[in-house]
């Protein structure tokens, strides 16, 4: 079997895994927002509930996926692939194990900083082509949202490019065999994450689409497997959110030898993907104008400053 | 910050504390004996039906689902000729048993009602009244009232004098 083939199969698989991890999480996320109010979620459907996923994916597949009259067709329609497609994209760079990934990109992350940006024009389209005022509301908020909290999201990970001197994701998972970076980049880890929250519009951050406020934000107008689609592609936001964090901050696949490594990946993925989940259970929704006070008068500052003492801090010890 | 965090651990915390959710269909909760569910129609000790159709639950009833019609059988002895609940209206106030001046009208602890059909929640008389006396037992309105239904002659009824004969000059 040529090489060719063997790439075409493995971002097949990654793609199916991805997916099926997506889908999973709604169940996921649905019993541990369970568990953490003294409640049980779905168990009804299956064993522990678990066949819940293919009970929701029935549904919605099934719904009425319905175009208002008043929307703009085209922009309307595309608006949720785009979410989906940018999320997929940065996958691409995530090195799973050393020899599990798509592509071994040398400017993986600003690769993926690319990919997240174009996140954007999902939500502003979506917002903008419903034609509903409150779809672009949330279509407002959510581009600016996202566009400030890129800017210090970037600014968060040079301080570990900085350390490792590299763009390229396995060198950084290969720089951090000696010491995790989030003990040295403890404050651009924090920063990370929380700009990683805003760009996944993930509750505490989920201001483009507050229910109490704008219905359902910029995807009001949206129904059935469209709705999925942003529905999915936030899940694997947060998935591919957990996944940088792991790989920029916790050593990726690297752990003790007695679990291989994909599997010490996946752990940690998940736990991450678990602390969203206990952040979601537990903050409330900031208010719009505090969310961007505390980006630009607080995260903005510390990652300037975070990338400034690595910087110092490099060049006058060699590192 | 430190109160988040705080939060996120108390949170977390919630894992391993007791579920309130009651798994119902397996796990009945209790219900009081004074719950307000379905609607019943009583009977008095002697098996006869308790409901003299006087129309107070109908009058009390705030939706307007209980209709019933009064009729006499040939003793007097005044009832329902039909009593007809619309429990797809009925929001279970039990203003209809406070109402009712015979304890006829009673509400139970059942509330499992469920229909495919809304129709089928129009319960008329033969699937309200129950064969048993509910939660008041022993009492018999035409026992104590002053009418002669049949049930006893006038004046022979409990803590009731004999009428008065008023041809007679005696008091």
């Amino acid at each position: 079997m040529s090489e060719t083939w063997i790439h075409i199969i493995m971002v097949v698989l990654i793609l199916l895994v991805l997916l099926t991890i997506a889908a999973g999480l709604i169940y996921v996320e649905r019993r541990m927002l369970a568990v953490w109010q003294d409640r049980y979620g779905p168990n009804r459907t299956g064993p522990f509930g678990l066949l819940q996923v293919l009970a929701d994916m029935v549904k919605i597949f099934f719904k009425e996926d319905w175009i208002p009259p008043f929307a703009d067709k085209k922009v309307f329609i595309i608006a949720p692939t785009i979410v989906m497609m940018a999320v997929l994209m940065s996958f691409a760079v995530i090195p799973f194990t050393p020899h599990i990934g798509v592509v071994d990109l040398n400017i993986g992350v600003l690769f993926f900083l690319a990919m997240s940006s174009m996140g954007a024009y999902s939500v502003v389209l979506a917002g903008w082509s419903s034609n509903n005022k409150y779809s672009l509301l949330g279509g407002i908020r959510g581009s600016a949202q996202m566009i400030s909290y890129e800017v210090f999201m970037g600014l968060s990970l040079m301080g570990v490019v900085i350390l490792a001197g590299s763009f390229n994701l396995r060198d950084i998972v290969e720089a951090q065999r000696k010491i995790w970076f989030f003990i040295p980049q403890i404050v651009g880890f924090i920063i990370f994450f929380l700009a990683g929250l805003a760009e996944t519009h993930r509750l505490p951050f989920d201001i483009p689409e507050a229910e109490s406020e704008l219905i359902a934000g910029y995807h009001s107008e949206y129904s059935g497997m469209k709705f999925g689609m942003f529905f999915v592609g936030e899940y694997l936001g947060i998935t591919l959110i957990s996944a940088l964090v792991t790989t920029l901050y916790f050593g990726g696949w690297l752990g003790p030898h007695f679990l291989p490594p994909i599997v010490w990946f996946l752990i940690k993925m998940f736990a991450f993907i678990l602390l969203f989940i206990l952040i979601r259970a537990t903050l409330p929704r900031p208010r719009y104008d505090q969310l961007m006070s505390l980006g630009w008068k607080v995260l903005l500052p510390l990652a300037l400053l975070n990338l400034l003492v690595t910087g110092a801090v490099v060049l006058y010890w060699h590192l | 910050m430190i109160s988040h965090l705080r939060s996120l651990w108390l949170v977390f915390k919630h894992m391993f504390h007791k579920r309130e959710t009651v798994q119902y269909p397996e796990e009945k909760p209790y219900l009081p004996p004074r719950w307000r569910g379905r609607i019943v129609l009583t009977r008095d000790p002697d098996g006869m039906e308790r409901c003299v159709a006087c129309y107070l639950c109908a009058a009390a009833c705030p939706v307007d689902c209980i209709s019933l019609q009064a009729t006499e059988d040939e003793n007097g002895r005044r009832y329902p000729e039909f009593f007809r609940i619309n429990f797809s209206r009925c929001i279970f106030c039990g203003y209809c048993e406070d109402a009712c001046p015979t304890y006829a009208i009673q509400l139970i602890p059942d509330f499992e009602m469920a229909e495919y059909d809304r129709q089928n929640l129009v319960y008329e008389k033969e699937h309200l009244l129950i064969s048993g006396q509910g939660k008041y037992h022993g009492y018999n309105f035409y026992r104590v009232a002053g009418v002669d239904a049949g049930v006893k002659a006038k004046g022979a009824g409990e803590k009731e004098r004999e009428p008065v004969d008023v041809r007679k000059l005696l008091p």
